[in-house]
């Protein structure tokens, strides 16, 4: 029974949607204070990397080195998106082109294939790698089992992101601020909260979620590094944001959709299903177009949650 | 006390004065990310600068690498102007040497002129065609262009390798029993190669003074034609574009077309001047479209900067790739130009905004927040 099908596409739509519910989190965040941050797949490709370079270089018990290693590669990615927060806040550049330097700067063909390279790490199998844990010892429960039990750690963790951020947006008054701060800044301004301070915490925040979903690929999907590894899933997490209209628990939903689309075609070639490779894997991309055409007609025109000052600079003196 | 105002009138001199600074600071600063990795960055500067203008020879082969950056250049630059963002000059590109390839392999038979002029349409249309899916969904679905066009570059990355790789397509060579156990395209005729000019100091590919021609035209365009006064108003102002009557639908629509044709032509150039096959794996390494997007910022958008971007940073990408190995690892050009990018963007602040240092006593009335 554990199986069929579909208990195998439920369980590895979660495991490939991880990454992208970590990386959109930090998208959301960025965009609730108001920056547009396009860098996400720049910062999640030197989040792989350095999170490779530290298990294949930290010895220890094996969480001890995945733990650091995933900090490293989320304090990595933080550092990067340094420069983005201190261009499009501090010097009021266009957040569209910065982004889009971030990610020429740091992705594949930049700054993460140059560290990648210089260390010498393709090829090289991961030393340490997150693996399926066994919840409870539940993981041979009937459907639930594979599915909820039978995960990785970071899974279990972007789950409680989720209800962190989720508390943080709606429950307290730094969170209020924040949405004051992305909605109309003038309004958080007098109220007295220190907008280009939420902007730059909450643009370092989303820097530092991209590193960890990028340590996902390198640490628990291929565990190991190729340049470019994580091959668009940055572009996707920030088209998952306005999928999920700006709400945390939304970009689940997404996430897992999207996973779900990306082991498809593993799972059905691995059952005899023959179709050209590239239809599946194609996939994620076409329907992230769908989406976003779904979304941005009809029942949603609104752009519901959008927030208002959604990528314009914040200048006192205009006021 | 540090003011920021912004300035009425911006100075001349500053529009260049700005790029360049940023290159030579963008230099200071990748300076510090080699002696990091434990590298001599002057000497490896003077090896770039080697590699792409003065060795012999080096001229022609930072020509080959800037002709498809001019070309995406000049797509990104066109939209981008009017801030409609066009990301997808990549998949553009792809599009543009399936196109060309398709028309060079129908017409083998035909004379020169025929053949390559219709290398260069079938460029330019499919590109077009290709950038219009999200063109039309902008306009008039209000779906975000930056992530559809981005999304259609991978689609556009996979369409190539299926033609290629995956299909008997009208593409592949399946002439051999070789050609069919490792797959390739269909290798065009003589007559399907674009013609180069010999100009002593170095050789300029056909596709190259193309891209001139079409940077003329662009500036063209926007000075004096009726599109390109909408464009500028579109690009300044929606709301102006709106109570002036423009239909913006139909210009967003025709600026997709446009620019992704520019990006198509990239794509036969690729074809008629350099592969002379379709060549997927080849096309793809080179991320042309993106870097395009690094020419056209730094360019600030101006078409008649474009050509000058081009070479520069064509020089570099061509450095990058005749110096690659063990010393002088991939991923540096794409940290020099993501950094040279950076400090430009930076550098705006000082086009767009005048920074005085005055002293803290007496602020005058029309200083800081009211």
């Amino acid at each position: 029974m554990n199986n069929s099908i579909v208990v195998v596409l439920a369980a590895s739509a979660i495991f490939y949607g991880t990454p992208l519910v970590f990386a959109s989190v930090g998208e959301l965040l960025a965009e609730r204070s108001g920056v547009l941050n396009l860098g996400v797949e720049g910062m999640m490709l030197i989040g792989a990397v350095t999170a490779f370079w530290s298990v294949q270089h930290l010895s220890g018990p094996d969480w001890v080195v995945l733990l650091l290693a995933t900090l490293i590669g989320g304090l990595a990615a933080l550092s990067v998106s340094l420069i983005h927060a201190v261009l499009v806040v501090g010097l009021r550049a266009n957040q569209i082109v910065s982004g889009l330097a971030l990610t020429i700067f740091a992705g594949a063909t930049g700054l993460s294939s140059y560290v990648g390279n210089v260390a010498r790490l393709g090829g090289q199998p991961a030393k340490h790698e997150f693996i399926g844990l066994n919840v409870f010892g539940l993981q041979d429960l009937p459907v639930a089992g594979p599915i909820l039990f039978h995960q990785n750690a970071l899974v279990y963790a972007s789950w409680a992101l989720v209800i962190v951020v989720l508390a943080y947006l709606y429950r307290t008054r730094t969170g209020l601020h924040l949405r004051a701060v992305g909605e109309s800044p003038e309004t958080a301004d007098v109220m007295g909260v220190n907008v280009a301070r939420y902007r730059y915490a909450h643009t370092l925040a989303g820097g530092l979620l991209a590193g960890v979903g990028g340590a996902y690929f390198s640490l628990a999907i291929t565990p190991n590094w190729i340049d470019g590894m994580t091959s668009g899933a940055g572009w996707i997490a920030i088209a998952l944001v306005i999928f999920a209209f700006w709400r945390p628990e939304l970009t689940l939903v997404g996430a897992y959709l999207f996973g779900l689309f990306s082991s498809l075609g593993f799972v059905l070639q691995a059952r005899q299903v023959h179709l050209p490779p590239e239809v599946f894997a194609s996939l994620p991309y076409v329907m992230t177009v769908v989406v976003l055409v779904v979304v941005s007609t009809g029942w949603a025109k609104q752009r519901l949650g959008a927030p208002a000052a959604l990528g314009t600079p914040y200048v006192r003196e205009e006021r | 006390m540090i003011r920021i105002q912004r300035r009425q009138t911006t100075p001349r001199w500053l529009l260049f004065a700005v790029p360049v600074l940023s290159l030579v600071a963008a230099f200071i600063a990748s300076a510090a990310i080699l002696l990091i990795a434990d590298k001599d960055p002057l000497a490896t500067y003077q090896r770039i600068f080697d590699r792409a203008f003065f060795a012999p020879g080096a001229l022609t082969g930072t020509l080959v690498t800037a002709t498809p950056l001019l070309l995406t250049g000049l797509a990104a630059a066109a939209a981008f102007r009017m801030r409609l963002w066009n990301i997808g000059g990549e998949g553009q590109l792809y599009l543009g040497a399936v196109g060309a390839s398709g028309v060079g392999i129908a017409l083998q038979h035909q004379s020169a002129p025929i053949l390559i002029g219709g290398m260069v349409v079938g460029g330019l249309v499919a590109g077009a065609a290709w950038a219009v899916i999200p063109g039309l969904l902008r306009a008039y679905l209000n779906t975000n262009e930056i992530i559809t066009t981005l999304m259609l570059n991978y689609v556009a990355g996979l369409v190539l390798l299926y033609l290629i790789f995956d299909s008997q397509s009208y593409w592949r060579d399946l002439s051999t029993f070789t050609a069919r156990q490792f797959p390739q395209g269909k290798v065009l005729a003589d007559a399907a190669s674009w013609p180069s000019f010999d100009l002593q100091f170095a050789i300029v590919p056909f596709g190259f003074v193309l891209g001139i021609l079409a940077a003329i035209a662009l500036w063209l365009v926007y000075r004096s034609t009726v599109f390109g006064f909408q464009v500028r108003v579109l690009g300044d102002s929606r709301a102006a574009a709106r109570y002036a009557g423009i239909k913006s639908r139909r210009v967003i629509v025709a600026m997709m077309a446009l620019s992704g044709a520019l990006a198509g032509l990239g794509g036969a150039s690729e074809v008629g001047d350099f592969r002379h096959v379709l060549d997927p794996r080849g096309l793809q390494q080179a991320g042309l479209g993106y870097a395009g997007i690094v020419v056209a910022a730094l360019a600030r958008y101006n078409p008649l900067a474009v050509p000058v971007v081009a070479i520069l940073i064509g020089g570099l990408a061509n450095a990058g790739y005749s110096l690659q190995g063990p010393d002088f690892p991939a991923g540096l050009v794409g940290v020099l130009q993501g950094t040279i990018l950076f400090f430009a963007l930076g550098g705006e602040l000082l086009v767009r905004y005048r920074i005085t240092f005055a002293s803290r006593s007496p602020a005058p009335a029309a200083a800081a927040g009211t």
